[in-house]
């Protein structure tokens, strides 16, 4: 195997601006390369990239390699992995990283697959340790986690939203933009991309929510419910639930939270009347502070809650609601 | 190397034409009943792996529980035979038996002790040899991530290893005229993709509730034929990556209860409370 060099990073671009993911990838990439006394490279594929390479560049990147093509504007699981393969011979990096994103959970495998190595994904923390990749992957629901190592190059992985800080942007910074043509045509595409449908949620999205309140099958139907969303609408936040309101059609299945659900990451996480079955807490480990009502005083969500009340939600919730509305009026 | 377009592979046969029984084959991996309450949640960290209670049985990946139900579905619309596939011990003999009572015709089991133990490239060179050894396919069917391990990438590289394409995440599938139209799940909504076949899809959630078994089903699925391979069968694959540790991360601080027997009291308390540590 040719030698190999540099930490790359897998690039996004969103609404024509550098996705958040993007600048958080470029400040653990650069962190990687510093400590490997290597260059961090980053790789922008699309359609209409313009200025983002500089972008790049003052968020961390040595080297920006831009695919300019309009056989590129749309994700393609063929057109995007043909690309990195052919980056991966002309760049030859001892790291590929990504995010844990729609674009980079289903490139990254293949890309793996297709160049012979491994890849992890998930990640909420990487460091080298005898040069070597060290990533860290909540697994069992997020019950347990795993280090993982892989001796076969390039080492990959992809990370989760906000596990990492992106560096403030220094426009002054310098480096390289070369354009790369990776000799692929829309012949090498087996996937079309003939629609995309942009869901509206009423309210704010759960997943960009910075509180959610969060109900569980002691809430009881789906009337019940309704105390909720008012906690939320005066909270500035957004309900879900564990499984089994969805299931029992409390509530839709869209706001479900947890591994078969939406992960969710706000500054406030209400849960009420749920017990937190593994399944469910693997989509609220991103939470800052977690706060459990509950009668149960074993429930296993204390186990993970920084502030709890022991008792029937139905009494302390409208009382919790009240002197929050006192509060927030002062 | 770049495939294009559907190709026969080691004589399998293809039948995507409209007179002809289409071909699916679903992975299934049995998994320890994910609802299990975190704090009875044990490791072997010696072992790297998780302690499995007596009382609590395997069930069916989640994901992969809606990849039968996508596969059966799809039997619905344009007829076909869906075989189930899975790898693991003994009792991944139940799991399949499961997919047979939801409506899936025959079962393949993977067992040898040589499966155990491996990452996901192994388990994805494992599967797609016995795949090659299944021989017809139009379409395969995995969950988008299993339960346990949470490893996200069998699916994409059984496709990679059989020169398949592949979408992952879906939540709907239509086939006509030997093409497939998928729905992939976005963070924000959704993409319809048209693809050619054979193809593998992972499956999402949203792709429908797994239909339930019903007696009369769970009676026919005793005489559905299960073949039992082992590594005799399969030659198994080396793994490409190791696993250093398995720790139950440590989490810092505990919990504050707000002590007070009064639940309406407590409420106003913990409203309070918040509003000290300024977090509202």
């Amino acid at each position: 195997m040719a030698e190999t060099k540099d930490v790359l990073i897998v690039g996004e671009i969103t609404e024509g601006k550098l996705a958040v993911i993007t600048t958080e990838l470029l400040g653990i990439g650069r962190k990687l390369a510093d400590d490997l006394g290597q260059e961090l490279a980053a790789v922008l594929i699309g359609s209409g990239i313009g200025d983002l390479a500089n972008e790049a560049i003052a968020f961390g990147a040595d080297k920006v390699y831009v695919i300019d093509n309009d056989i590129f504007a749309e994700y393609t699981t063929d057109g995007y992995t043909g690309v990195m393969e052919k980056l991966n011979t002309e760049a030859a990096p001892k790291i590929i990283l990504m995010g844990q994103t729609s674009l980079g959970m289903d490139l990254s495998p293949r890309l793996a697959f297709r160049l012979g190595t491994a890849t992890v994904l998930d990640c909420v923390d990487l460091n080298i340790e005898d040069g070597l990749l060290q990533k860290y992957k909540p697994v069992y629901g997020g019950n347990a986690q795993a280090i993982y190592v892989s001796e076969t190059m390039p080492q990959m992985a992809t990370i989760r939203v906000k596990a990492f800080e992106p560096l403030v942007q220094d426009t002054a910074r310098s480096g390289e933009v070369v354009n790369f043509d990776p000799g692929i045509g829309a012949a090498d595409i087996r996937q079309k991309v003939v629609n995309r449908v942009k869901e509206e949620v009423e309210g704010i999205k759960l997943e960009d929510a910075e509180v959610v309140v969060c109900g569980g099958r002691g809430i009881g139907s789906a009337e019940a419910f309704a105390a909720l969303y008012e906690l939320a609408e005066m909270m500035g936040g957004a309900v879900g639930a564990s499984r089994p309101p969805c299931d029992l059609g409390w509530i839709p299945a869209n706001l479900q939270i947890g591994l078969t659900g939406k992960f969710v990451s706000p500054n406030i996480y209400l849960a009420i009347a749920l017990s937190g079955s593994s399944q469910h807490l693997a989509g609220i480990s991103g939470s800052k502070n977690i706060i459990a009502i509950n009668k149960d005083p074993e429930a296993n969500i204390f186990g993970i809650a920084h502030y709890g009340v022991v008792g029937d939600y139905k009494k302390v919730l409208p009382a919790f609601k009240e002197k929050c509305q006192e509060l927030l009026a002062k | 190397m770049f495939l294009t377009g559907p190709k026969c592979l080691n004589g399998t046969k293809l039948h995507t034409k409209g007179d002809s029984v289409m071909n699916m084959i679903v992975c299934v991996k049995q998994v320890m009943d994910p609802e299990t309450p975190a704090a009875s949640f044990r490791i072997d960290p010696e072992a790297k792996r998780a302690i499995t209670s007596k009382d609590k049985g395997m069930v069916i990946s989640p994901f992969d529980e809606n990849g039968v139900e996508g596969a059966l579905k799809l039997k619905d619309a344009t007829g076909g035979k869906v075989s189930i596939l899975s790898m693991g011990g003994k009792s991944c003999r139940e799991v399949i038996k499961q997919c047979l009572a939801m409506g899936a015709d025959e079962g393949f089991q993977l067992t040898d002790p040589a499966f155990d133990d491996f990452d996901a490239y192994a388990t994805a060179a494992n599967l797609a040899e016995a795949i090659k050894k299944i021989g017809e396919y139009d379409i395969i069917f995995c969950g988008r991530q299993e339960s346990d391990w949470d490893a996200g990438q069998v699916g994409s590289g059984i496709a990679e290893i059989l020169g398949i394409p592949s979408v992952t995440a879906i939540r709907r599938i239509e086939v006509s005229d030997g093409k497939a139209t998928v729905d992939r799940v976005l963070a924000d909504g959704y993409e319809t993709i048209e693809v050619s076949m054979p193809l593998l899809v992972t499956a999402s959630n949203e792709i429908g509730e797994p239909r339930y078994a019903t007696l009369p089903k769970i009676m026919a699925a005793a005489k559905k034929p299960i073949t039992v391979w082992d590594s005799g069968d399969i030659t198994p694959a080396q793994a490409r990556s190791q696993m250093l540790s398995l720790f139950i991360p440590v989490r810092e601080g505990e919990c504050e209860f707000i002590e007070s027997e009064d639940p309406e009291e407590a409420g106003a308390m913990l409203a309070t409370k918040l509003r000290e540590a300024k977090l509202i």
